[in-house]
């Protein structure tokens, strides 16, 4: 398996002069072994604790299973299709998907957008501007928890501050409970995860404006472009790339996503996703097969959007 | 002339306003949490609106009460800090031992499968890590492990290796090899090059990385919520906040005092170590 030499080594000890015989070979091998002893605990760790669990999961998706029922169930037990057709349709769980793909597609739009337009305000220096950049990118660092709950009491009916001001200042008759009905619940929630996560989109996008050449928009500029055109014209296009790339990786992360839902509603008031109907079918329920089930379906179904999305959006990157 | 000279002049104040726009919604919660957490719970009733400390208002009783152990009639949050500081080093410390020749390896060595390594990397990031916590809820609650910090800390180091790795990795691509060449010449063993060479030079980057682990393992959620819950003397301070958060017994003002407290060596870290942290996340980013 080491005897070919595909590339050029950039190993220190790989670079040495090749002399005839035996002997490049086993420096090769003896680079492989080091590489693969060195690499080992990485691997052991990641596989032991994620790899191996996302292949259980999935066997458990195809078995009857409950945490009392779990010491007589094997590894490789009775497989059966019950869970994933009783997932299916369980009542709520289409509606449990729409809101996952609309709550995604929101804070990945949201958050972008936002972090475009901050990437744009702090792109040239300014006094004071490794301070704004820094507490822009606070939402982002600071524990969700806290974040939540902070969150909570502002636009709580009795306690928060938004809904004083909102009688007091914009004649709002009724507190509005925002997280606890349907027709604000789960665009709240989109607005926090816009707030909390846009310093992710801020922080890619100002490190490639800053890489943009000035020479791109001086020439625009000595042409006649204005501001906006300069913008749409030569900023944009360079920018797509990176936005795009920003756009799946946030799209994977919030579909994932469980504190934040968890913490700001329950789940409850129309914003339940489908990784907190799986923590609920774990721990209040302990069906530990439909959970899985549940689990795998929001995998697969990631899955098939991120193919999709390579398909249409990788290709076209590649060929412009 | 007209159009640009009107945009330019436009976008100039337009960029002043969405900058203090910007400040106000990113650091209003901030300050709202650091306020409530000194104002008495009584005055909040009555006044929610105000954003400032009214005159003579002013307590740290709330910080007494949060900090005080659940015997002395507080909250026990000191307890938790404990919890949430061993769980969060302890896994910061073994994430780098491991991913240290980890990442040396995969940016240095040719060895069977080494292009393989960062795609299961990625592959990973793709799955929910709800998947993963049904079968480690399973085995630790078998294995004794669920209830106990040491099962927490291994699935943070599984949850930080990836990203860590890769960063590192980054950073000992830009080392020129040269440097470990007549390291080598001298005499040095591989582990003698990591530790002498290659470690000093990408401190700055371990260092990054360090923080960005300490951060991830100190804020986590779900994993502490899903094997923790019903030890109490085991929370972590974001698992203590969040259960206390859900009744109505303890004063918000209280919990305000439990989240600043939760937030501050996070915002701290942080701002001292601002400009390290974003290089080594976006380094790279910018070839587009």
């Amino acid at each position: 398996m080491t005897t070919t030499a595909p590339e050029a080594g950039r190993s220190p000890t790989g670079e040495r002069p090749r002399r005839p015989g035996r002997r490049p070979l086993t420096l090769r091998r003896r680079e492989s072994r080091a590489g693969l002893a060195l690499v080992a605990p990485t691997l052991l760790v990641v596989v032991a604790v994620i790899g191996i669990p996302i292949v259980w999961t999935v066997v458990l998706a195809f078995q009857r299973v409950r945490l009392a029922t779990l010491r007589r169930t094997g590894l490789f037990g009775e497989l059966t299709l019950d869970n994933v057709d009783r997932v299916l349709h369980t009542p709520g769980f289409a509606d449990t998907l729409w809101t996952t793909v609309l709550y995604s597609a929101g804070g990945t739009v949201g958050s972008i957008l936002v972090g475009l337009v901050a990437a744009l305000v702090v792109r040239r220096p300014f006094r004071g501007r490794t301070v704004v950049r820094a507490s822009m990118l606070l939402p982002y660092v600071a524990p969700v928890v806290a974040m939540t709950f902070v969150w909570q009491v502002m636009l709580d009916p009795q306690l928060g501050f938004v809904n004083d001001w909102g009688r007091r200042f914009l004649g709002w008759d009724e507190p509005v409970p925002f997280l606890s009905q349907e027709s604000t619940a789960l665009w709240t929630v989109i607005a926090f995860e816009a707030w909390r996560y846009f310093p992710f989109a801020f922080l890619f996008l100002l490190a490639r404006l800053q890489a943009v050449p000035g020479e791109l928009e001086e020439a625009a500029r000595v042409d006649g472009a204005t501001p906006t055109q300069r913008f749409r014209y030569i900023l944009l296009p360079q920018l797509m790339p990176v936005i795009a790339l920003i756009g799946v990786l946030r799209f994977i992360m919030t579909f994932n996503k469980f504190d934040d839902v968890y913490l700001l509603t329950g789940g409850s008031a129309g914003t339940e996703v489908v990784s907190v109907r799986v923590y609920q079918f774990l721990t209040a329920r302990t069906d530990i097969g439909a959970a899985a089930a549940q689990a795998v379906v929001l995998a697969v179904v990631l899955i098939v959007f991120v193919a999709i999305y390579l398909r249409f959006f990788g290709g076209r990157r590649e060929g412009a | 002339m007209d159009r640009d000279r009107i945009e330019t002049v436009s976008l100039r104040w337009l960029r002043r306003l969405v900058i203090a726009a910007f400040l106000v919604v990113t650091l209003l919660p901030f300050w709202y949490m650091l306020v409530l957490s000194v104002r008495p719970i009584e005055r909040l009733l009555l006044d929610p609106g105000s954003l400032l400390v009214p005159f003579g208002e002013l307590t740290v009783a709330t910080y007494a009460e949060v900090l005080k152990s659940v015997e002395d009639g507080g909250q026990g949050f000191l307890a938790f800090i404990r919890n949430s500081g061993i769980v969060a080093l302890a896994a910061t410390a073994l994430t780098l031992v491991i991913a240290i020749p980890g990442a040396y390896a995969v940016s240095r060595l040719r060895f069977f499968g080494r292009r393989q390594v960062s795609a299961l990397f990625l592959a990973v990031y793709l799955f929910p890590s709800i998947v993963i916590a049904i079968p480690l809820f399973v085995v630790f609650t078998r294995a004794g492990l669920r209830g106990s910090l040491v099962g927490l800390v291994l699935v943070y180091i599984s949850q930080t290796l990836p990203v860590s790795v890769y960063m590192l990795k980054n950073y000992f691509e830009t080392i020129p090899v040269s440097l470990e060449e007549s390291a080598a010449i001298d005499g040095a063993g591989r582990l003698g090059i990591i530790r002498r060479v290659s470690l000093p030079l990408a401190a700055p980057s371990v260092m990054a990385v360090a923080l960005y682990d300490f951060m991830i393992a100190w804020n986590e959620f779900l994993f502490a919520l899903l094997f923790l819950v019903d030890r109490p003397n085991r929370w972590t301070v974001s698992l203590g906040l969040s259960l206390l958060a859900d009744g109505v017994e303890v004063p918000k003002t209280v919990l305000m005092a439990g989240s600043v407290i939760l937030t501050l060596p996070i915002v701290i870290l942080f701002l001292a170590s601002e400009r390290l942290l974003t290089e080594g996340l976006t380094s790279g980013a910018e070839k587009g």
